[in-house]
């Protein structure tokens, strides 16, 4: 049953959202985030949602998969909305009962602040949705590589998140195997206490750990047999090149930013 | 001609175990180009270390290893040893490094720094002698045992090496699985004449080679062909080791006084060798 999460969100397909080049679209989710925190009115929302809607079209998939994403964090979205909604203090009184104020501009602030989580969610699952979470890393280390100039190990971090995404899901089999294991010897995972459930899961844990370091000895004595000796003088089989959709798509992303600048300076 | 030369090799790890003893003590032998060298041996008789010696990521602690003429010593050249000698491990898991088959294949040759444009067309043809191609963009955790170590035999293949080690390979493996990675290592033997030195707990492994080499407590006691080894059935069974089925079936039946002749090792020659004492009484 473990062996069916899946890592991260990631929707393969063949849209030209899933074809642009991983480094343009994590670039584009930068500015993104900045369009987001620079929308002063509703205004700069129906520009940022034209745009969202216009990238999910293109890209295929259901607006009900994206939506769906908001659902970890609608707890945090509903509590700033009324947590909003009852302190901000403005002129025009809505409601009152008892201590309880509700001012228009209470309940205009908790709508914008609101919109604002929703709109950065999507937008980061429309890029997850669409990008492999190997090519996101793959984008990354190229992205950062300018930072090797002051020794930020670009390459190491990339290799450990590439060797993380490879060992998830065996990780995750082998701990279906020891808790079946386990359970057959009449371990209880699901019953008891916090405290009584956190020891039960002691003797899943012990395994699990031992089992990972003696993987890590073995893989670290695989790569060394392959040649595996750090960054230097290493090449890349896929070589990524901008696309002429690339630079449309990154026209597209401007011209969003420009029509939000224009909608803060009206 | 000669690929690998290992004289009287010396090995002992930094935290040794109860026993005190050096894991290899004095083995010399030498991988011949073409030639597939199994290493039999039971569990702790240095089989492990001795080949890991072989391709410098052990360095001896006495002696030398050559490969190709280049000493696993010199540091400069260390690269140049693995990727002429390439390595499969036992646990299929633990040594394919990427998320995609296909960029695991590549690994070797990035690491090797070959042109991105000549790394696509070896990976290609690596995965075609293993007849994996179909799998290139599948996630290994998809794949079976025997598959994932197909990728692993053609992550070694694109890089070219003359020699490829295989320490118990098909151990964790169910026995489709074996028969699909022994398959795959016989027709690299045959067809490619890749040299194989394969370390084997199955005696009908160790069968299919050129000769093979007994391991005990670090030494190499016994080398020759299958057929002169395995024969030799009590010397084998005092180092506690198994002769092949039919071997120890013919070696029991002579001893009730049966003539059996030759020395049938497979079912089929077994079967041969009974019809003709048959007609023969
Ligand atoms: N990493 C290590 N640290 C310390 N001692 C080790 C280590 N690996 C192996 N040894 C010891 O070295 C000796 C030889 O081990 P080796 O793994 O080479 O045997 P093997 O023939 O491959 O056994 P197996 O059939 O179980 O794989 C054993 O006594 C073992 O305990
Ligand atoms: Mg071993």
């Amino acid at each position: 049953m473990l062996k069916d999460i899946t890592l991260g969100q990631f929707f393969p397909g063949d849209s030209v959202v899933h074809r642009l080049d991983p480094r343009v679209k994590m670039l584009m989710m930068v500015a993104y985030i900045v369009v987001v925190f620079l929308v002063k009115g509703f205004l700069g929302y129906l520009v940022l949602f034209a745009f969202l809607a216009g990238a999910t079209l293109l890209s295929h998939i259901k607006p009900k998969f994206l939506l769906r994403s908001i659902k970890p964090i609608l707890f945090i979205v509903v509590m700033t909305f009324v947590l909003n909604v009852l302190f901000t203090r403005g002129e025009k009184l809505l409601v009152e009962w008892g201590i309880l104020h509700i001012y228009w501009e209470g309940v205009r602030f908790a709508v914008f602040m609101s919109l604002r989580l929703v709109f950065l969610l999507l937008g980061t699952s429309l890029l997850t949705l669409t990008t492999s979470p190997m090519a996101l890393t793959d984008a990354l280390e190229r992205l950062l590589k300018p930072l090797k100039a002051i020794r930020f190990p670009v390459h190491e971090m990339a290799m450990m998140m590439t060797i993380a995404l490879r060992f998830i899901p065996t990780l995750l089999e082998e701990t279906d195997k020891i808790m079946k294991a386990q359970t057959a010897r009449g371990a209880d995972f699901d019953s008891g206490n916090l405290f009584a459930r956190a020891k039960a899961m002691v003797p899943l844990l012990v395994p699990l750990f031992v089992g990972a370091f003696r993987r890590a000895d073995e893989l670290a004595m695989a790569m060394e047999a392959r040649c595996y000796h750090g960054g230097g003088n290493r090449t890349r089989m896929k070589v990524l090149k901008v696309q002429r959709i690339d630079w449309y798509a990154s026209g597209v992303m401007a011209g969003t930013l420009c029509l939000v600048l224009l909608e803060r300076l009206l | 001609m000669e690929i690998i030369r290992a004289s009287d090799v010396w090995y002992e790890y930094v935290n040794p175990d109860e026993t005190g003893e050096m894991a290899v003590r004095g083995v010399s032998l030498s991988v011949r180009r073409g030639e597939w060298l199994s290493i039999i041996g039971h569990n702790g008789s240095g089989k492990s270390t001795l080949v890991k010696l072989l391709n410098g990521l052990y360095v001896p602690k006495r002696g030398s290893v050559t490969v190709d003429g280049i000493d696993t010593q010199d540091e400069e050249r260390i690269w140049e040893v693995r990727q002429k000698v390439g390595m499969i491990f036992q646990n299929p898991d633990n040594q394919i490094v990427a998320t995609v088959v296909e960029e695991d294949v590549a690994f070797g040759l990035e690491n090797l720094g070959v042109e991105p444009a000549q790394i696509q067309p070896r990976v290609q043809k690596a995965l075609e002698a293993v007849d994996m191609t179909r799998f290139a963009t599948v996630a290994p955790h998809m794949l079976s045992g025997g598959q994932k170590q197909r990728v692993a035999i053609a992550g070694v293949l694109a890089m070219r090496p003359d020699v490829m080690l295989m320490d118990e390979p098909t151990a964790m493996l169910d026995p489709s699985g074996r028969r699909e990675v022994m398959d795959t290592v016989e027709r690299l033997h045959k067809e490619e004449g890749m040299t194989v030195v394969l370390i084997t707990h199955f005696m009908e492994e160790a069968l299919r080679g050129d000769r093979v080499i007994v391991m005990e407590k670090g030494k190499a006691v016994m080398e020759g062909k299958p057929r002169e080894v395995f024969t030799q059935v009590e010397e084998l069974k005092n180092i506690g080791l198994d002769v092949p089925p039919m071997t120890e079936l013919a070696h029991r039946l002579r001893a009730d006084g049966f003539p059996i002749a030759g020395e049938p090792m497979t079912v089929k020659e077994m079967v041969e060798e009974l019809c003709r004492l048959k007609q023969g009484i």
